[in-house]
């Protein structure tokens, strides 16, 4: 009977869920006597040790004749003046209902990069108040932290009640002013509940001191609210973590899935090389198994052999994370020497390090305020968001769908230290910016306009726009060399050239010609911050691109030159031979032939180089360009 | 997301870390000390990879003075799972005469640590587990999973990495390592639990036994052959006994205890926990338990 008794309590306590959460305050707040108390109350603690702690408390408490309870788990004190870095210590305990892992982070120097690290891998926070303070500046950065660190569940205990005569109208207080900052920072998981961690009320017993409070007590929260991990992403992600090889027969790959799940049969891809197979097994010691689910570890073996290697994601097919080489992430830093844009890095993204550099920081977080700052450097303790560039392609999700393929962290490559984390916001396009985030201009000294000044000219682009053969790149260069010889500084982009050099990873598909386009548009817009006029050449067939260039700048920096001559003017002069080709359907997607031009509407200045001599064309310019006072002399 | 038991998610955890050290190490290592936790260990370690062999070998530091069922305890379990065993001892110490009797705390160092360091560096391991847990003692309780050594094997307390979510950083310069502690979160009970579960073989000196004693400075020592020079009027006798944990026979206590069984050492082990608190008996009903601790209020 008693042998049965025992299993059965055996197979409940394996059975329990577990729990980990972080305890976010200072010893002010009672932190330690909060922790003790759960330990002590949850019958955690050995009679010879709380004997200890007894006598202790009478040497060193400040709870008189009653075991201060802080002193269970403090101890940590003489460690730091021994100049041992504590940055986490774990405590366990259980319930009827769950085990429980705290996370206990002590330390106001080191708090940001503690808690973080206390917070990567919690379910749950509870952040401590003080009832007799209230809400504080250490309150608003704990909560930012957590929301961060994309916790959703936070429980506050507002401590202390004793010293507030256990007055509901404070508790309300408090409790208001609470709700409202985790909204403001999305954290929608909220509970509140009043204590006195030295009294032991409403921690795990309710105690008698506040009869108006009729909600759980701390343990009853902790115990029935519903975490699983808040996984939002319920697509698979199995990062490949091991390739298992024992023979020649056998192949396969080991990983712990990171979020949803996965059946024999299922069609998968790797990425980022989108390779693409079945599932045949699921392997493990004890059975192979029909299906598996996050946070199983595994191996599967696919129907075919394709290249597969650790780091890699198995995905499904249709459900592809993000691949690319640009990120926008929250990065924490947590190394002595600063982190500073331009440097290489390394990076661990699930379990690939790759290469790269955070190419700006576009604001630093004030952790207390939560306001945003300009920034070129990332100190110690500090949170920015960051553009990192990577050198090779990998996949990633968003931080807040899936932490494990949305989280990294940042290795100095001299020291091997760990000197930052970050949670990836966004993808970045290569062809674009995401509007997810506001991107800050890096403020610079010399002003555009004191640039043009010293010039003595009023930069702009003078965009030339017409078709193949038109004659835009003979007139753009002539106006440039008119230009140069009247002393102005100017440089020409050329179309040809361009293909050659910035952009000949592009290909002449709608999509590649409008990223042509647009990246010229950035660059002209750079020159004419650098106080040049621009002169491009380039067909630009198509009005919003156009539109999209002249948006760029000012509003009287863009001014355009159609080009007009007739399109039987330019195939017949077909210098490039490229007419004949489009007609003989060689080249495709020919501008005039196979492909659109679309004639500006109202252009600045509109040539016609069947009707006028490149000289005179030279002159429209350069007097246009005088009319509007752009040349000073 | 699966529903996963506690135990299920220590597993899953210890089989991820064990997976991470032999994919990013050349030359890893799991130190064997052939007790409870190292018999949990080497059972994940042996799940991480099935169906192949370990990818790495198995470490004893011999003192050799280990109790002989440890010994024969290790041999079989080579044998049966077929890991391969390198087994290292201090041969120097071994030739001065080093032993627990006539060089008392010194002995630990020359026969377990220096041997140990000896052994790592001899073998150029990079990466080494053991089975330690944070619930052992308070000083545990904030040891990373990756625990950095510099190439002196030293562990540099200011400057140990900090470690997010489940990325370790595994990287190391020439003649560095880790040890790594793939049961860092587990608690004693949920070790003995999981060897209950899974029916993981251990050593028989944990469960009791008749065996041969006697009393000194305190402790129960068991007279394991005929090499311990025994006292004036030291006469070894017969107890039932067993231990909570084995390490050379000469400095390791008995417990009078008639434990036999897996579940009565879990059971007495629970008792024990708690006995002291007024010899309350462990209740194993759930809904008096709840009572009780409600009734206790306080203080």
């Amino acid at each position: 009977m008693a042998a049965v008794r025992l299993e059965n309590f055996l197979r409940r306590h394996e059975a329990k869920a577990l729990l980990r959460f972080i305890t976010c305050g200072s010893v002010d707040d009672g932190k330690s006597t909060l922790i003790g108390r759960l330990l002590h109350d949850t019958q955690q603690i050995l009679e010879d040790h709380l004997a200890a702690v007894t006598s202790d408390s009478r040497k060193w408490g400040t709870t008189g004749d009653e075991p201060d309870l802080a002193l269970l788990v403090d101890g940590l004190q003489a460690e730091r003046e021994q100049g041992i870095t504590i940055d986490v210590a774990y405590r366990y305990f259980d319930t009827e209902a769950r085990k429980y892992i705290i996370a206990d982070c002590p330390g106001h120097e080191q708090y940001t990069r503690n808690m973080a690290t206390g917070a990567s891998t919690a379910d749950l926070a509870v952040i401590l108040v003080d009832a007799a303070r209230g809400v504080l500046v250490q309150t608003r950065r704990h909560a930012y932290i957590v929301s961060l660190l994309g916790i959703r569940q936070v429980v506050v205990a507002v401590n202390k009640m004793d010293m507030v005569g256990f007055d509901e109208r404070v508790f309300t207080a408090i409790r208001s002013e609470c709700l409202e900052l985790m909204a403001r920072l999305g954290v929608t998981g909220v509970s509140l509940v009043p204590v006195s961690a030295l009294k032991g009320h409403n921690v795990v017993t309710r105690g008698e001191g506040m009869p108006w409070y009729t909600g759980p007590t701390l343990i009853e929260l902790l115990d029935s609210i519903d975490v699983n991990r808040d996984q939002h992403l319920a697509d698979l992600r199995l990062p490949v973590q091991y390739v298992n090889r024992p023979n020649a027969t056998f192949r396969g790959y080991a990983g712990t899935i990171a979020a949803g799940g996965l059946a024999v049969g299922d069609p998968v891809m790797a990425v980022p090389s989108r390779r693409v197979s079945r599932i045949r097994s699921i392997v493990t010691f004890d059975g192979n198994l029909q299906q598996a689910a996050a946070p199983m570890a595994v191996t599967v073996t696919l129907d075919d052999e394709i290249d597969i290697s650790r780091g890699d994601l198995l995905v499904h097919p249709d459900r592809a994370p993000s691949v690319g080489r640009i990120i926008d992430a929250h990065l924490i830093w947590m190394s002595d020497s600063p982190l500073l844009p331009g440097k290489q890095y390394e990076f661990k993204i699930s379990h690939r390090y790759l290469r790269g550099t955070v190419e700006r920081i576009h604001h630093r977080v004030d952790v207390n305020d939560l306001s945003e700052h300009p920034t070129t450097e990332l100190k110690l303790n500090e949170v920015g968001l960051c553009r990192i560039v990577f050198a090779e392609q990998a996949a990633f999700d968003t931080y807040a769908s899936c932490r494990t393929t949305g989280a990294l962290i940042v290795v100095d490559r001299l020291s091997h230290a760990t000197a930052g984390a970050g949670m990836i916001l966004a993808s970045v396009a290569p062809h674009g910016v995401h509007h997810d985030i506001s991107v800050f201009w890096q403020p610079t000294r010399v002003s555009h306009q004191q640039r043009a000044n010293q010039k003595a000219q009023h930069p702009c682009i003078l965009w030339f726009t017409g078709l193949s053969g038109a004659g835009k790149s003979t007139i753009a260069n002539a106006v440039e060399q008119a230009l140069f010889l009247r002393g102005h500084h100017s440089y020409l982009l050329d179309g040809d050239n361009i293909r050659h050099g910035l952009n000949k990873d592009l290909d002449f598909s709608d999509a590649g010609r409008v990223e042509n386009i647009r990246r010229i548009g950035e660059l002209a817009k750079l020159f004419v911050d650098a106080g040049l006029i621009v002169v491009t050449a380039f067909i630009s067939p198509f009005r919003g691109d156009r539109r999209m260039v002249r948006d760029l700048v000012g509003p009287d920096e863009f001014v355009e030159v159609f080009v007009s001559t007739p399109i039987e003017v330019c195939e017949k002069r077909d210098a490039k031979g490229l007419y004949a080709r489009a007609r003989e359907g060689t080249i495709r997607n020919f501008t005039g032939v196979s492909s659109p031009y679309e004639a500006p509407e109202a252009p600045e200045i509109e040539i016609d180089s069947s009707k006028l001599t490149v000289t005179e064309c030279v002159d429209r310019v350069i007097r246009y360009l005088e009319s509007q006072d752009r040349l000073k002399n | 997301m699966a529903r996963m038991t506690q135990l299920g998610r220590l597993e899953a955890e210890g089989i991820f870390i064990i997976r991470e050290v032999a994919a990013e190490f050349d030359n890893p290592v799991m130190l064997y000390s052939i007790g409870k936790d190292s018999s949990v260990l080497l059972y994940l370690a042996r799940k991480a990879f099935h169906p192949g062999p370990l990818p790495f070998p198995l470490m004893h530091i011999d003192t050799t003075w280990k109790f002989r069922e440890m010994i024969e305890f290790r041999d079989r379990m080579a044998r049966e799972i077929g890991f391969k065993l390198i087994v290292h001892t201090n041969e120097e110490g071994l030739a001065a005469g080093v032993t627990p009797f006539t060089h008392g705390s010194r002995y630990t160092d020359i026969m377990k640590t220096e041997a140990l360091k000896a052994a790592l560096s001899k073998h150029r391991f990079d990466a080494a587990f053991g089975g330690a847990r944070r619930d052992e003692e308070k000083s545990r309780a904030k040891e990373r999973v990756f625990s950095f050594r510099d190439a002196q094997h030293r562990w540099d307390p200011k400057n140990q990495r900090p470690e997010l979510w489940n990325l370790y950083n595994g990287r190391i310069n020439q003649g560095e390592s880790i040890r790594v502690f793939p049961l860092s979160n587990w608690t004693e009970l949920d070790v003995w639990l999981y060897i209950h579960f899974e029916k993981i073989p251990v050593v028989p000196l944990y469960f009791a036994k008749p065996r041969p004693v006697v009393d000194r400075d305190g402790m129960l020592i068991m007279v394991d052959d005929d090499r311990m020079p025994l006292r004036d009027g030291e006469k070894p006798r017969m107890e039932t006994v067993r231990f909570r944990s084995l390490g050379c026979y000469p400095l390791s206590g008995a417990l009078r205890s008639n434990a036999d069984s897996l579940t009565s050492v879990i059971e007495e082990m629970l008792v024990t926990r708690t006995s002291e608190r007024q010899s309350r008996a462990i209740d194993f009903d759930q809904a008096a338990s709840m009572e009780k601790r409600k009734r206790e209020g306080y203080f």
